[in-house]
């Protein structure tokens, strides 16, 4: 009862959070009926390729504000977020892997094709239980929870923070990078995990699964907006803002700075794990190269384009600069990356609020006018 | 070597002595203040230096509980830094600060200390520019400060009319849903002294807190001080002297990081040693 007093409460408040909500709503209904009952022929179908697209879409969403969490609110400026999503998605690649069972190319019911390929003749211990989908989905969540506690109680309770921080998340996704390439880590190496076959008993090619999958990421989106909201909100929230703002301020008012900065990195850990995992059964693969720091600056850019601090300037950003992308690399691919480090400099010259800062100021202006 | 330096710090400390007082008179309890003994603030032998520049040399100086201690002394004396090792941002190269009987300063962390009881006001006013007049105080808040109670925290009415009453008490009233960031200089100052009074410490630690103020502003933060010591001990370091001599009782005169000279101000004021200090400037 409490509880969807207080959801009810919490949408009511936020403005924009309705209409991105009913959007949401909107497309999870859309386009699977698009896709599953507007026939082919018509011009309204919508393709299970274009499904698969949109649901990656959603993915990169959820991790634009996970790192908004900890970047637009904590200040806390992550640039290897991208290793959280990875490990996400290889514990989700692991489930599937186990999945295929004796369908692989060398039919061994035991062992996944690439640690046949290296002659090993038993599984590894950490790739125990990962057979089973709730195990799998604890871990998704577990593992980079766990990863970023250990890194976030090093790092805050040394004490750094600005552009040393910065550098040294960097250089944690690019170690775990060249470790995944290895092929005794027994993750598949370079090939990484694919070749997935189903994924709770569902064939994962087909289109009714795909628009499930297309849902499920919605759905995540959404909760894990209202997650965020329900922080932000929170004293802690303002707790967070305010060491953002002035650290020291806020450890002589009695304010134990790292662990709310800690607790804050652990939560948004986890979302991009959820994220990571929910986008490897839709694109069929992960590899090393979701490890890669360009991955995570990437993702910087799609919350300073639309607008740190608001969590949905984040989806905002991330749903433009993927679009854009997608466009980019099929029509003209040798631009994209000046594209991107030009939409970079723009905004950070520009716009420090990106685009949904540049309309609440565009507003604002007008709200005034009329109001003269 | 080590009892005598026991020995010797026992020697330096004021009035009563832990020994002499047989156990069990006065049991205290952890994390509570011992005042028994007429100070609050044991700061003994101190000394802290930058590449060699000592800031502070051998301080020593005792608050009693309730005081409203003012603190003196020409740029440069030392006065930010006494803050910053009462306060844990600064650790000393050597010596005691005791809150209390039992409590160390120069081993716990800042929050600790805050918890402790300890509030302070920056030189340059530090408050939340992005938090609204009412954010910040609430933020400043006596309660549990824990992560897990900030995230389940809802404001009772009991506290919403403490901070209603510190909002008038600073003359805020008006800027209750004005983020900080916008209020003048002085309105500054005054919220981040209303954000003392919302953290209820038993010793606030008030630097420079009338720079930038107009005349009636500077009153009223006189009024605002002298009110609040007695229930709280108030240490205040200030140039004003105007302002000084309105509020003081006692003073202390800082010179290189050491006591140069205590008392009241007129004992102060005709000091050849603090005249110097101030002539030679
Ligand atoms: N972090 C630091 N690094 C190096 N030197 C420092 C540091 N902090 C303070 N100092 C030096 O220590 C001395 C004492 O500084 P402090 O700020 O305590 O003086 P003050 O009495 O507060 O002066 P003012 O009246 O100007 O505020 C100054 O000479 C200052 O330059
Ligand atoms: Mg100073």
């Amino acid at each position: 009862m409490s509880f969807t007093h207080e959801l009810i409460k919490l949408v009511q408040q936020d403005r924009v959070g309705k209409y991105l909500l009913s959007s949401l709503l909107a497309v999870s209904i859309m386009v699977p009926v698009l896709n599953l009952l507007v026939p082919e022929s018509s011009s309204l179908h919508v393709s299970t390729y274009v499904v698969t697209l949109l649901g990656k879409y959603l993915c990169y969403a959820l991790l634009a504000i996970a790192l908004d969490l900890v970047w637009g609110y904590g200040g806390i400026l992550s640039l290897g977020h991208g290793v959280f999503f990875a490990l996400g998605g290889y514990a989700m690649g692991m489930y599937l892997m186990r999945q295929v069972g004796d369908r692989g190319v060398y039919g061994n019911p035991e062992l996944p094709d690439f640690m046949v390929f290296l002659d090993w003749q038993e599984l590894p211990w950490y790739w125990l239980g990962f057979d089973q989908f709730w195990f799998s989905a604890l871990m998704i969540i577990l593992v980079p929870g766990l990863l970023a506690f250990i890194f976030g109680w090093l790092a805050f309770r040394s004490r750094v923070t600005g552009v040393y921080l910065s550098i040294i998340t960097q250089a944690l996704t690019f170690a775990f990078m060249l470790a995944f390439f290895r092929n005794e880590m027994g993750f598949g190496g370079n090939n990484g995990l694919t070749d997935f076959k189903d994924i709770l008993g569902f064939d994962i090619q087909h289109g009714g699964t795909r628009n499930v999958l297309f849902v499920v990421s919605a759905l995540a989106l959404a909760v894990g907006y209202l997650l965020c909201r329900y922080i932000v909100n929170s004293k802690f929230g303002r707790v967070v803002v305010a060491i953002r703002d002035a650290e020291d301020r806020t450890r002589f008012i009695g304010y134990k700075v790292e662990s709310y900065k800690l607790w804050l990195f652990v939560i948004s850990a986890m979302m991009a794990g959820i994220a990571g995992a929910l986008y490897v059964p839709q694109v069929g693969i992960i590899n090393p190269g979701e490890f890669s720091p360009l991955n995570s600056i990437e993702l910087v850019v799609w919350v300073a384009v639309g607008g740190r601090g608001t969590l949905y300037g984040a989806i905002v950003g991330a749903l433009l600069v993927n679009f854009a992308k997608t466009f980019f690399t099929g029509a003209l691919p040798e631009v994209w990356l000046f594209a991107l480090g030009g939409l970079f400099v723009v905004v950070t010259l520009f716009l420090p609020q990106g685009l949904v800062g540049l309309y609440q100021q565009t507003r604002e202006k007008y709200l005034a006018r009329r109001a003269v | 070597m080590k009892t005598l330096d026991q020995i010797k710090q026992t020697m330096r400390r004021d009035r009563v002595f832990d020994f002499m007082v047989s156990t069990g008179t006065h049991p205290v309890h952890r994390g509570e203040i011992d005042t028994s003994h007429g100070p609050i603030l044991y700061v003994e032998n101190i000394n802290v230096s930058f590449d060699g520049f000592k800031a502070l040399n051998d301080l020593t100086l005792y608050i009693d509980d309730g005081e409203l201690r003012c603190i003196i002394g020409p740029n440069g004396a030392g006065k930010t830094t006494m803050m910053d090792v009462l306060t844990g941002k600064t650790r000393p190269d050597s010596g005691t600060a005791y809150f209390g009987q039992s409590m160390d300063l120069t081993r716990m962390t800042e929050h600790e200390i805050a918890s402790s009881g300890i509030g302070r006001k920056f030189q340059k006013p530090t408050i939340f520019p992005e938090h609204t007049v009412f954010e910040n105080l609430e933020l400043a808040m006596n309660m549990d400060k824990g992560v897990w109670a900030s995230l389940q925290f809802k404001l009772t009415g009991e506290q919403k009319t403490r901070i209603e009453e510190v909002m008038q008490t600073i003359n805020l009233v008006q800027q209750c849903h004005t983020a900080a960031g916008r209020l003048s200089h002085g309105q500054k100052q005054w919220l981040e002294i209303g954000m003392l009074i919302t953290q209820e410490p038993r010793l606030l630690l008030v630097d420079e807190p009338v720079a930038g103020m107009t005349h009636q502003e500077i009153e009223h933060t006189a009024e605002l001080l002298t009110g609040l010591a007695g229930k709280h001990s108030v240490v205040v370091v200030e140039h004003d002297m105007d302002f000084i001599r309105s509020i003081a009782k006692k003073v202390t005169v800082l010179h290189e990081g050491h006591v140069l000279a205590e008392g009241d101000m007129d004992t102060i004021q005709n000091d050849p040693r603090v005249i110097e200090v101030y002539l030679g400037e």
